[in-house]
């Protein structure tokens, strides 16, 4: 029995995999902001600085006119910032696809690379986002910064719980059942998380009152557009990687049987 | 091609503690980074304002509380 092909690769082997298809989508989920996010930062930047030309912004708030970095550095720093915010996911992602391994019940690497980014893409990234939406510049107050930065990731903690609690469900009602009922059980176990989570954290009503709602709107779109670029590509790419890397272990086993 | 329907459990290349010390390595590395990219504000990257102006529109294009 070729045992060989079936052993698990090394954490390191994952962990590289998992960076460099980080890396990737975070590129490709740059190129993507770039061209779908910049025009409506560029816009918001605009109302902010019309704004600032008549009240003096408040101390600790952004002043983007003498910034430390240019605009067209701040563009370039888009790459920057998606790049390693990507391949930081990624290297997460293969994190949880290695401690996850002695419990999963498929030796398929690709599915469980796709299972894992889609959990991720619905638990840290949509269900916060339908809480505390992705603000433009000149939307939200700098008093309130460190507020909503906790209660943003404590969000990213409950949602990627509510996705658990879904799992929970799922597996909770035996395999033999219909499949439309696991499929309940998973919804119910998720949208109860998720329900409660957003009933009992704190909302913030900053946007201003003469503040473009389609700007908000097509920014937030091309927020949101940023992200799911960014976890197809992780789980496309793990998976590929993932997926070649079998293959050749497997090529390599076969003479020695 | 499919090994799916194996049902031996998979075996572990590394030592459980070992896998356990790299993998907490990793996770407070990777926490840092993204810490970097989306939370810092000059304290811990010890640049002022500068990665995070840098890094300005992919915070905000990305979802994260910025200002």
């Amino acid at each position: 029995m070729p045992l060989k092909a079936t052993t698990a690769p090394p954490f390191l082997t994952v962990l590289v995999r998992g960076l460099l298809a980080g890396l990737i989508a975070g590129l490709l989920a740059g190129a993507f902001a770039y061209v779908a996010g910049e025009p409506h930062v560029e816009a918001a930047i605009a109302i902010e600085e019309a704004a600032a030309t008549h009240v003096e912004p408040a101390a600790g708030g952004h002043n983007h006119e003498d910034a430390l970095v240019s605009r067209t550095g701040q563009r370039g720093g888009l790459f920057l910032a998606t790049g390693l915010f990507g391949a930081a996911m990624g290297g997460l992602l293969a994190t949880a696809y290695v401690l996850l391994s002695r419990r999963r019940r498929t030796h398929d690497d690709g599915r469980v690379g796709l299972l894992l980014a889609g959990a991720a893409l619905l638990g840290a990234v949509i269900v916060p986002f339908l809480k505390y939406p992705a603000n433009p510049p000149a939307v939200g107050d700098p008093a309130t910064i460190n507020q909503r930065t906790v209660t943003y990731l404590l969000m990213v903690v409950l949602g990627l719980v509510a996705v658990w609690a879904g799992s929970l469900g799922y597996r909770a009602v035996g395999s033999e059942a219909p499949t439309w009922q696991r499929a309940a059980a998973a919804a119910g176990g998720f949208l109860l998380v998720t329900v409660v989570s957003y009933v009992v954290m704190p909302s913030f009503q900053e946007v201003p009152d003469d503040f473009p709602a389609t700007l908000l709107w097509d920014f937030r779109l091309a927020s949101l557009g940023t992200q799911v670029v960014l976890w197809t590509g992780i789980g496309l790419l793990f998976a590929a990687l993932m997926h070649h890397d079998r293959r050749r272990r497997a090529a390599a086993a076969l003479p020695s049987t | 091609m499919s090994t799916s329907t194996s049902s031996q459990p998979l075996v572990h290349s590394a030592g459980s503690t070992r896998l356990l010390w790299t993998v907490l390595a990793t996770v407070a590395v990777l926490s840092l980074l993204t810490y970097l990219v989306a939370f810092d504000q000059g304290a811990v990257s010890r640049s002022g304002m500068y990665l995070h102006e840098l890094m300005h529109d992919g915070r905000h294009l990305l979802g994260v509380p910025c200002h």
